[in-house]
């Protein structure tokens, strides 16, 4: 019987602890934010997660959006694609989110996709490379990242540059992975490049010897790398251990340098990393003014100065999204999927401004940010003249 | 046979850490019929704990080592005694569900903790690798296979030439009559899953610097040790060492002539062929328990 009252008391009292905040949220615009915040990319998410709510505090120190605040919905995705999809099924049936900004990982905005088209709501996709993503004929999705063909053609002249002979490729088995292996592969053919061996590895993957130990076997001049930061420094660390030597490019935008001269150390001397944000170097972005605010905004909260790679693009998720809401007029979801169109402003990377892609008719939109390639040297990260 | 002899290397290097997981794992399964799912935890415990005392406390790194196995072998009696003797008489299922819990509230404690970004742990060894002719390893990676290699064999020395061991030994042939002989029952179980977990503790403080320390990186590791233990058969030792070191070789030989893509699919292959085969295992014995 005991058991029973206890039971009931906790109902009661958790019912009458939510009460308050149900109350509280009522009159602001929610925003749904899917994040891997458990998990092996979790640190990322947490980053981006960090940088959106920046862009929530930016938007509602200017008075918020059609006179009301701003209010961010986080889900964690688990790193997990099935668990994306079940996020962006509760943000849209519970907590009736008018737009969403997500999933991370190509695979788990992939999975979430189909639930957009089915209850009609727009999503912000701020990391997810995969090209698929605007190319399914899903009229919900606006990607503001680059795609890896975006990243590839972006810097065709700096790869042909780096004088790259022969190439080896390893990356991450997910969609991302398997599509930046394509499209670097085409530009790299372009540049008179030969292939060598392409090697996947599982995104929990700790030990990559064998890989590495094969990828030697080549004798390629380079070896082409897109994972997540983890990852690098592991296959940094190992590929010294193995006496590989080679010119090391990572693709993808997610590699902090900062964070692997921390845990690589020596092994990551002379690497090159493909960036979209240069925390180092604000004034490089179309608005520095802008670059530089986000990080004294990012430090003066004491957070990681490693997470600014990432948390950049949290921000200009949230900018995107205000943006999207104020031309709608309207937080509903068809009003900001046809706003997001006319959304033209400058983000912290620099312009944001979606064009079409995708089969006629059903296409995504995508934006075309600014990309950047960065080399660490003599334990700095460097601007690389090429 | 240059590229043959380094993956050999490699799996040897990755296999003594499998067993090391295995042996662990299959004690507690042997003795106390427990499926502990929270194992990769205690190796998540293990690296966290060797962090703290090597980059806040200062300590040197042998010793830091030894205060993470310190640390597996608390929290695993706590466990035990906590969680998993009041359900001594509950069934498998039960138990097994307490240990998914246990799995999960480490790991978020561990993600609340010290946050999701990855750590590296110093460590003292030089970074540039030994050249043993055509091959080449981390002086890091020699010490911890050196290390595994005690470890097994003090572990199976405490087993078979201990007054311990021979208690632990009977409970597990069969607990009823360990008892009426006198046997602690219940001591031998803190004991038996207080140092299950210390093997882990100890394999995931000995691959820390190796690898990056982060909350999720149990997982795999639990992964892992499920498989060596299926593989050498459930309760059994010797086993768990030969099936770390051959599902360590395979993996690896598996990544480099087959398909990396298919790494860890070649593991999981031999294991259904073993399991085929000889179901109880490779190496059952009329030892075994169940």
């Amino acid at each position: 019987m005991s058991r029973v009252i206890v039971a009931i008391a906790s109902v009661v009292i958790a019912a009458v602890a939510f009460v308050p905040l149900l109350t509280a949220q009522e009159g602001t615009i929610k925003i749904g934010l899917i994040q891997p915040l458990s998990g092996p990319v979790a640190a990322s998410g947490n980053f981006v997660r960090m940088g959106a709510e920046i862009g929530r505090d930016w938007v509602n120190a200017r008075g918020g959006v059609l006179g009301r605040k701003i209010e961010l919905v986080i889900e964690d995705n688990k790193s997990d694609p099935k668990e994306a999809a079940s996020a962006a099924e509760k943000l849209i049936t519970r907590d009736k989110v008018p737009v969403i900004i997500g999933a991370w990982g190509s695979s788990m905005t992939l999975a979430a996709m189909p639930k957009l088209e089915e209850y009609g709501v727009p999503m912000v996709v701020e990391t997810s490379s995969a090209a698929s993503i605007t190319r399914r004929g899903n009229p919900w999705v606006f990607r503001i990242s680059p795609p890896s063909e975006m990243e590839a053609i972006g810097l065709e002249s700096k790869l042909k540059a780096l004088g790259i002979k022969s190439y080896d490729f390893l990356a991450v088995n997910t969609d991302w992975g398997r599509g930046a292996v394509g499209a670097f592969g085409e530009i790299l053919k372009k540049t008179g490049a030969s292939q060598g061996a392409v090697e996947f590895m599982d995104q929990a993957a700790t030990d990559l010897t064998a890989q590495l130990t094969k990828i030697k076997g080549t004798g390629a001049d380079t070896l082409m790398v897109t994972t997540s930061v983890e990852q690098i420094t592991l296959l940094l660390k190992q590929a010294q251990e193995l006496r590989l030597n080679r010119r090391i490019v990572t693709t993808g935008g997610s590699s902090s340098p900062s964070q692997l001269i921390k845990h690589a150390g020596a092994a990551a001397e002379g690497s090159y990393h493909v960036l979209v944000f240069l925390p180092w170097f604000p004034e490089a972005h179309p608005d520095g003014k802008q670059a530089k605010a986000f990080v004294d905004d990012w430090n003066k909260r004491g957070l990681n100065f490693d997470g600014l790679t990432e948390g950049f693009r949290g921000v200009d998720a949230v900018s995107t999204v205000a943006e999207a809401i104020k031309i709608a007029g309207k937080a509903e979801p068809k009003a900001i999927q046809q706003a997001l169109w006319q959304v033209n402003i400058m983000g912290v990377n620099g312009p944001i401004r979606f064009e079409k892609d995708g089969p006629a008719g059903k296409e995504s939109g995508q934006n075309k940010p600014s990309i950047f390639l960065v080399q660490i040297k003599d334990g700095k990260v460097t601007l690389p003249k090429l | 046979l240059e590229e043959f002899l380094q993956h050999l290397l490699n799996g040897l290097v990755l296999g003594g850490t499998y067993a090391l997981l295995g042996i662990g794992l299959t004690l507690i399964f042997g003795l106390m019929n427990v499926v502990n799912f929270a194992h990769g935890e205690f190796y998540t415990l293990g690296a966290y704990v060797t962090f703290a005392a090597l980059a806040i406390a200062g300590l040197n790194f042998v010793l830091a080592v030894m205060v993470a196995i310190a640390a597996g072998v608390v929290v695993g009696a706590v466990a035990e005694r906590v969680l998993l003797r009041p359900l001594r008489q509950a069934s498998i299922d039960t138990v097994m569900l307490v240990m998914i819990g246990l799995w999960i509230a480490m790991q978020n404690a561990e993600l609340l903790g010290w946050g999701g970004v990855a750590k590296s742990i110093p460590h003292p060894f030089p970074t540039a690798p030994v050249v043993l002719g055509p091959v080449s390893v981390a002086p890091i990676r020699l010490f911890v296979l050196g290390t595994v290699l005690a470890l097994i064999v003090g572990s199976h020395l405490l087993i078979h030439r201990t007054r311990l061991g021979t208690a632990m030994r009977a409970t597990f042939q069969d607990r009823e009559t360990a008892a009426l002989m006198g046997v602690d029952i219940g001591g031998v179980h803190t004991f038996t899953f207080a140092f299950g977990s210390a093997l882990a503790a100890a394999a995931g403080a000995l691959l820390g610097p190796i690898f990056l320390v982060y909350p999720s990186m149990g997982d795999l590791a639990s992964l892992k040790a499920f498989s060596v233990v299926i593989l050498g058969g459930l309760g059994n030792f010797a086993g768990a060492t030969l099936g770390g070191l051959i599902l360590g070789i395979a993996e690896e030989m598996g990544a480099g002539y087959v398909s990396s893509g298919y790494r860890d699919a070649v593991g999981f292959v031999i294991i259904i062929l073993v399991l085929l085969f000889r179901p109880s295992g490779l190496f059952a014995r009329a030892e075994r328990v169940g």
